[in-house]
């Protein structure tokens, strides 16, 4: 069954993680993305299925942890300050090897910050984000449409790997308004059978535990180890990338989310008036799509990397090119939003 | 001929790791008989703190978390509200339940979450090496109050189960004790009944239990019996604290 309808993107999130078979959702109050927990809270109570406002951000995600350990698609949602108190949780989770759902609706930092969309979450979404040595799928949405595919692509690569996934959207995707093909999941929804690792009572069975504390001489390192070999998986099957123009192009734009909107009108004025110019879109932003970068640097005449931050994502194009072009960048911190007129004046400079 | 006594099946038979004469063995052993008791060894999910009782998942038969420390409320919350009719309790000490996880603490039991909470007050940090907790009595000696707690700099010992016992969301909270016989019989009595009270899905129980910690308080383990009496549970008195069961 298939039925378009306008919606906000914080929205879209909830309906794509509900249809995906969240069964559990744990959320606290923080603009810009109480549109989510407002939502969760009259849609899951219509599904039958558990909603609390948690007494904070801790609380949330350890519930979501609670949840995910007795066999549930669990998912938490809050925006950067928020994120931030989540990162333990996280890393238990990890460390646990629990799946989960971690939605960060970003906006101005550091600190308190401000309500408007940004981007300076990246380095703390895609280096793992709380302690220790680990690492997450991240998933950047670039329209509302997006915010609902990815919900549930989600907790399907969650499950896949036992590990939380995170999807980085910003308020800007958050409050915008599209239309969304909602496409109801129901072979997604009988996820809660064959999981042969979560405590729901010893019946017939041995008793299980769940933790990330190896105490014994090298059990850790063991441990780290193990986890190490699902990145690499991650890595080698989890890529995910919008490639637009690249065959002829001269210079290549890259940009997330909001910024890649950006990058793309940008793109198309940049083709009318006769410069070859392409876009790369990471929608993982880990694992990145490195090779694409790479691929490419030997034959262009730069990067042009585009961020609603002081430069984050800048540094993984720039490892990607090894120097084989220049990587240029442009970006606005604090919710200043990218312009397309500053983007054509320096693809014109870069040009020249 | 008829066995008096053996090990719980609730109990593994792996040795604990416990100073001579901590109470942690004595309520995970109470523990184990109350589930056997009930019958409910096979639905029960355990929640672990951090702290000494930190490895209490390799003590006990059944199945049994982890939790970042002072979180243990709120998984236990995700637990059972997914899971609703399997038995599903917490295993915490006072730094745990009453310092960095109070807020947890607090509304679970406002929540009136139908889950049990064990609250292990031996007025010390164990674990790290003998720290003042929430707990610690005034004028106590422990590794950050060399000179006693003086309530000027470090503030009194915090009454957690009498507060809790003021939100409407909680059912039944009881302090007991494990520094002798006559206690631990109670103790276990009421360790039963919070869990019949979880069992009946009336709601919340926590007990508090006063535990022997003779290595933070540097005395011998018969002086810390006497300890118990003497100091604590002047500061902590024993009784229900509160029973709407």
């Amino acid at each position: 069954m298939e039925n378009r309808i306008l919606m906000k993107g914080n929205h879209a999130v909830s309906e794509g993680a509900i249809q995906a078979g969240c069964l559990a959702y744990f959320g606290y109050p923080i603009t810009p993305q109480n549109e989510i927990t407002a939502y969760m809270a009259k849609r899951m109570g219509e599904e039958g299925r558990i909603f609390i406002q948690a007494e904070s951000e801790i609380a949330a995600i350890n519930m979501v942890f609670g949840a995910s350990l007795a066999g549930a698609r669990a998912m938490t949602s809050s925006s950067s300050p928020g994120i931030s108190l989540k990162q333990e949780g996280i890393s238990y989770m990890v460390g646990c090897e629990l799946p989960g759902v971690i939605v960060n609706i970003q906006r101005g930092g550091p600190g308190l910050g401000n309500i408007s969309g940004a981007q300076g979450d990246y380095f703390q979404a895609t280096r793992g984000g709380g302690h220790g040595d680990y690492y997450l799928i991240v998933l950047a949405p670039a329209s509302v449409q997006e915010m609902y595919d990815l919900a549930g692509e989600a907790f399907d690569l969650a499950d896949k790997y036992r590990n939380p996934v995170i999807v980085l959207a910003d308020g800007i995707l958050g409050q915008m308004l599209e239309p969304v093909n909602i496409v109801k999941q129901n072979s997604r929804v009988n996820y809660r059978t064959k999981k042969d690792w979560i405590l729901d009572g010893c019946k017939g069975r041995k008793p299980r535990m769940v933790r990330s504390l190896l105490m014994d001489e090298g059990a850790l390192e063991v441990h780290n180890w193990k986890l190490n070999e699902k990145y690499e998986m991650m890595r080698k099957s989890e890529v995910r990338v919008e490639k637009e123009n690249l065959e002829d192009a001269e210079l290549v734009l890259v940009g997330y989310g909001t910024s890649a909107r950006i990058c793309k009108e940008a793109m198309e004025t940049a083709r009318q008036r006769g410069m070859r110019v392409g876009l790369v879109r990471p929608i993982t932003l880990w694992p990145f799509p490195e090779k694409v970068i790479a691929k490419n640097a030997d034959r262009l005449k730069g990067f042009l990397v585009v961020e609603m931050s002081l430069g984050q994502m800048v540094e993984d194009v720039r490892l990607g090119a090894s120097g084989k072009c220049p990587v240029y960048f442009y970006g606005r911190p604090g919710g200043g939003i990218p312009e397309v007129d500053v983007i054509l004046d320096k693809i014109e400079k870069i040009l020249r | 001929m008829k066995k008096l006594f053996s090990r719980p099946e609730s109990l593994t038979p792996k040795r604990n790791l416990y100073c001579p004469g901590c109470g942690h063995g004595i309520v995970h052993r109470l523990i184990a008989e109350v589930i056997d008791e009930l019958g409910v060894r096979e639905r029960t999910i355990g929640v672990a703190p951090v702290g000494c009782a930190v490895f209490v998942y390799d003590y006990w038969n059944f199945d049994v978390t982890e939790a970042a420390h002072g979180r243990p409320p709120a998984v236990a919350t995700g637990i059972k509200r997914v899971l609703s009719d399997r038995i599903v309790f917490t295993y915490q000490g006072d730094g745990d339940l009453a310092a960095i996880g109070t807020a947890e603490t607090i509304h679970a039991a406002n929540r009136g979450e139908n889950i049990t909470i064990i609250f292990i007050n031996n007025g010390v940090y164990g674990m790290t090496g003998g720290q003042m907790a929430p707990t610690t009595l005034v004028a106590q000696k422990t590794a950050t109050t060399p000179l006693g707690r003086d309530p000027k700099i470090a503030g009194y010992p915090i009454k957690i189960s009498e507060a809790l016992g003021q939100l409407e969301g909680t059912v039944y909270i009881e302090r007991v004790a494990v520094n002798s016989p006559k206690n631990t019989i109670k103790a276990k009595r009421a360790i039963k009944k919070a869990f019949q009270t979880q069992l009946g899905n009336k709601g919340f129980s926590l007990v508090e239990v006063l535990s022997m910690c003779p290595t933070g308080w540097e005395v011998s383990p018969v002086e810390a019996l006497r300890w118990i009496e003497e100091k604590m549970i002047p500061t902590f008195p024993l009784g229900v604290i509160k029973d709407k069961t």
